[in-house]
């Protein structure tokens, strides 16, 4: 089924490829609004810096609409297809994230499929389990375009800590041995849900019914040996398992105190940024459990009535290219994981990659280990409140 | 009574009734509905007691609300306690002037700040932690829940640094309509110690003028968020904070369980309040009969140094929490166990510039409109009182109260609907009024008494040159109420700075203050950030109480009589 759709999805892709000169042509002299989350001040500039290479290398000016909720544009394309407006629509290009996409795939808002159309997705992994392919259990289908990578490391002060577990069975020796050195933030936060559905992907007697909707008796089968092995790690968790920290950040902060020695993030690079901005020791360094982690891919689509479809695709295009990847990666200017197969790549790209500053706490793409699908979104909200029942007293 | 102050009482109760009571009163019963089921907005129209069931089988509130209990309760007696200890050593020896000068830190930083350098210094890794670790031979913070414990106990003691300086000035303006010295002097001629003095003569006498600070602390202490989320535990967290986080969950169905939480909370507040009534119905009936035995016991003093010292350990945490947050601010690195940071840096200042500088524009623009607001009304509302010749009835008294004891929490999403109806939240103007809601209050306590105590003299031999009741305001009273309008004008300001649930409600947490950054941030990884924020807040009322009492002596430096306490 999934197989069958991709290959869809390739064939009616196919004839984009051969036209990509006319697209360049007719994207010259356009402006691309491009609507992205606008939190995020390195982010901010890394796309204006972008918005001045397009405009520079195919006369594509990029304008970022600051979103403080990515579903602000969800909802502005919505209006404009109530209004009848099917053409010349105010966004262009959006950041997007799961559950958004999920909405505007299935109410048809989006243009597509473009992906495989555009030149740089040959160095894209397209598999049919690739983060590249399923958005938070939704089939990509060429419907948007990947360009950053999330992916869930633990961080650890490697001035404290010799040894580190290499499974998520493994923080219960560990704990045991090094009692209230390890705590993970409060599951109501994405993180600490994030850490849950980790060790329930490892855990899990079936791994696969985690793509599927959660059902009482699937919920029942798939968490009960987590459960058995949160109860054997939490009373050697940090304050005996009793309280929680709110959130990564603050978790982050009890690393830095010297509190706990070990941390978590969904972004490889945040360590090294920390570190050099004063928030880490120098000594603090990423891991990941020996069978890969939890990744997510952060994607853009083009709403189906975009007024710069052609700008859209053309800047989409060049957030997939190795030397833009390279410049995203780079610890100094954003820092975040490239979404290119490394096996993919040419000599000269892999040399760009090679030739990024790196710093010791940044950890390699090869030590990053393979990416795990995100579970059925249903899974996240029954886990996180049947560990409140479980630890709330 | 003339025309003229007819009209200004009758504008002055309007302005008071629709501006104050009526959203108070609107919000109380949008949230009540929605705590029986009445929402219509997710289509709930039918009255049922579903949202108190739902709210009794959310996980840990049987313990949320025994938190709210012990530290809300707690904190308070303790702090009237202590507070009544430290006065009846120290009432002696210290002039109020001194006592003001030493308490006005404590009374300007908002609860927030103050929670913040609380947390760093009592945390396992913070300041007393690292002066023990040497001698102890930590080399790493230890396991302890020296903050966030599941007990409370750090909110509770965050809740009393607060609390006791403002009993302490409380206590010592009612001192002053007291003759202490005498009844001492009379009471230690007759053989009572004087510990004995304090509590069977002294302190009788006090209560009454402060049982309304007190339940307004005891109210205050029961329904706390900001502090509670910083200080408390988090694993469940007090009452108010729990009710907090279900208005503000993901899913809108929480909205019923969280409005019967809110109307729990209003509740609980007004049983402890009943409590304390009671409590104080039997201490009467108690002390008649042991003030006629007539006992001298001697034994009070251990007990006198005791809380003495109670006091003075509380105002060094507090003050050492104050020196941790400009400390932070201007940190690079700081890593257990160092006793000071190991490299200094003003980056935290310039990084968060952009955001520092838009959030304390806010704060200051709402401080500004809510103090000009509320001093203008109490301007307007003594003033009323003045021509119409009446003292204040106690319905009036009690109006001005009210929003001090009710919790916010138990209105303030009911208000928000009100104003989202009206099409105004998520405006400043919204914030304005909210704030305003709570500030009018303080401003209006903070005023009351010294414009009564004005010498009528003044304004009488005004009257007889021929200047009316405009002129005599202008010319007369306000030139010498100077001193006390600019102390209330502070204590608006101090209040308003400190206002966090009104401000995140009614402006959709899109009004960005230095409280509401303080908060947010302090659940961040930049404790040196948060310490940028938390100085700045603390700062803000600081300067306007420093302003109260130099701007009267500089335009009064001519004027011997006015640059004093002449009038307050």
């Amino acid at each position: 089924m999934k197989l069958a759709a991709l290959a869809l999805s390739l064939t009616l892709a196919t004839p984009a490829l051969a036209d990509w000169p006319q697209t360049l042509a007719a994207a010259r002299g356009q402006t691309v609004y491009f609507n992205a989350w606008g939190g995020d001040a390195r982010t901010n500039a890394f796309i204006a810096w972008v918005g001045a290479q397009t405009e520079a290398q195919f006369g594509v000016k990029v304008e970022q609409v600051k979103l403080t909720d990515t579903a602000e544009a969800v909802t502005r394309v919505i209006a404009e297809k109530a209004a009848g407006q099917d053409s010349g629509g105010a966004v262009d290009l959006i950041w997007i994230n799961g559950p958004n996409f999920l909405a505007m795939k299935e109410q048809g808002l989006l243009h597509g499929p473009f992906v495989a159309g555009l030149p740089n997705a040959q160095y894209l992994d397209l598999g049919p389990t690739s983060p590249a392919s399923v958005d938070f259990t939704t089939l990509v289908e060429g419907m948007e375009s990947p360009w950053r990578l999330a992916k869930f490391v633990f961080t650890y002060d490697s001035a404290r800590v010799d040894a580190v577990p290499d499974s998520m069975a493994g923080f219960v020796d560990w704990a045991a041995a090094h009692p209230g050195r390890f705590t993970h933030p409060d599951a109501s936060d994405f993180m600490g849900a994030t850490f849950l559905k980790q060790a329930l992907i490892e855990l899990a007697p079936d791994p696969a019914v985690l793509q599927q909707p959660v059902t009482d008796d699937a919920f029942a089968a798939a968490t009960a040996p987590l459960w058995v092995w949160y109860d054997a790690l939490r009373p050697n968790l940090w304050r005996g398992g009793e309280t929680f920290p709110e959130n990564q950040s603050v978790q982050q902060q009890l690393l830095n105190d010297g509190e706990v020695d070990i941390a978590m993030s969904f972004d490889p690079a945040s360590t090294a940024a920390a570190i050099t901005q004063g928030l880490l020791p120098e000594t603090a360094r990423v891991f990941v459990p020996r069978g890969g982690s939890i990744g997510n891919i952060s994607f853009v689509a083009i709403p189906y009535n975009a007024a710069h479809r052609e700008g859209a695709e053309v800047v989409a295009n060049f957030l997939l290219d190795p030397a833009t990847q390279a410049q995203m990666q780079n610890i100094e200017v954003l820092g975040s994981f490239s979404v290119l197969d490394p096996a993919k790549l040419d000599a000269a790209a892999q040399a760009a990659f090679a030739a990024l500053p790196t710093a010791p706490a940044l950890p390699a793409v090869a030590d990053l280990g393979p990416t795990l699908l995100e579970p059925h979104a249903s899974w996240m909200t029954r886990l996180t409140a049947e560990w409140a029942a479980r630890t709330t007293r | 009574m003339s025309r003229d102050g007819r009209l200004l009482r009758a504008c002055v109760l309007a302005v008071v009734g629709l501006g104050l009571i009526a959203p108070i009163a609107l919000g109380l019963w949008q949230t009540g509905r929605a705590a029986f089921g009445i929402l219509p907005a997710l289509g709930r129209t039918e009255w049922t007691l579903q949202p108190w069931h739902d709210l009794a089988a959310l996980p840990g509130f049987a313990t949320s609300l025994r938190l709210t209990l012990v530290t809300g309760i707690g904190s308070t007696l303790l702090s009237l306690l202590l507070a009544t200890g430290f006065c009846a050593t120290v009432h002696a020896q210290m002039t109020p002037a001194a006592s003001a000068r030493m308490l006005t830190p404590f009374l300007a930083i908002p609860h927030a700040a103050m929670a913040v350098g609380l947390a760093f210094v009592l945390a396992p890794s913070g300041w007393i932690a690292r002066v023990v670790a040497p001698l102890a031979g930590w080399d790493r913070p230890p396991d302890w829940a020296t903050v966030n414990d599941g007990w409370g106990l750090a909110l509770l003691a965050g809740l009393m640094v607060k609390e006791v300086p403002f009993l302490l000035l409380v206590m010592l303006s009612a001192l002053s309509q007291i003759a202490v010295a005498q009844q001492m002097a009379a009471g230690r001629a007759l053989g009572y110690g004087r510990g004995i003095v304090w509590i069977k003569i002294i302190m009788p006498q006090v209560w009454p003028l402060i049982r309304l600070p007190v339940w307004v602390v005891l109210a205050y202490a029961l329904s706390v968020v900001d502090m509670a989320m910083i200080l408390g535990p988090s694993n469940p967290p007090t009452l108010a904070v729990a009710v907090t986080r279900w208005f503000t969950d993901a899913d809108p169905a929480m909205l019923l369980p969280a409005s019967a939480g809110a109307i729990l909370q209003a509740v609980v507040v007004a049983l402890a309040v009943a409590l304390l009534w009671s409590g104080e119905g039997l201490a009467r009936r108690l002390g008649r009969w042991w003030l006629r035995r007539g006992g001298r016991g001697l034994s009070a003093e251990p007990g006198l140094w005791a809380a003495s010292a109670g006091v003075a350990v509380l105002l060094a945490a507090g003050a050492l929490a104050m020196l941790s947050l400009l400390v932070w601010s201007l940190a690079w690195r700081w890593s257990f166990p160092q006793l000071l940071p190991q490299s200094w840096s003003l980056e935290p200042w310039a990084t968060a510039q952009m955001g520092w500088l838009r959030a304390l524009g806010n704060t200051m623009l709402l401080a500004a409109a809510t103090g000009t607001l509320s001093l203008t009304l109490a301007i307007a509302w003594l003033e009323g009182e003045d021509r119409g010749h009446r003292s204040r009835t106690r319905w009036a008294e009690a109006l001005i109260y009210l929003p001090l004891l009710l919790p916010q929490i138990g209105f303030l999403y009911g208000l928000n609907v009100v104003f989202l109806r009206a099409g105004i939240s998520g405006g400043i103007g919204a914030v304005i009024w909210a704030q305003a809601l709570f500030v009018f209050p303080y401003v209006m306590i903070a005023l009351s008494d010294p414009w009564r105590a004005l010498d009528r003299r003044m304004l009488h031999a005004a009257a007889a040159l021929g200047a009316g009741p405009w002129r005599r305001l202008w010319a007369v009273k306000l030139p010498i109420l100077l001193r006390p309008i600019l102390t209330a004008a502070a204590i608006g300001v101090a209040v308003s700075v400190a206002q966090y649930l009104p401000t995140l409600f009614t402006g959709a947490g899109r009004i960005a203050t230095l409280t509401t950054e303080a908060v947010t941030l302090s659940s961040g990884s930049d404790r040196r950030i948060t310490g940028v924020y938390a100085t700045l807040q603390a700062a803000l009322p600081f300067a306007a109480y420093l302003a109260a009492f130099a701007v009267p002596a500089l335009l009064h430096r001519n004027r011997r009589s006015l640059t004093g306490a002449a009038a307050a």
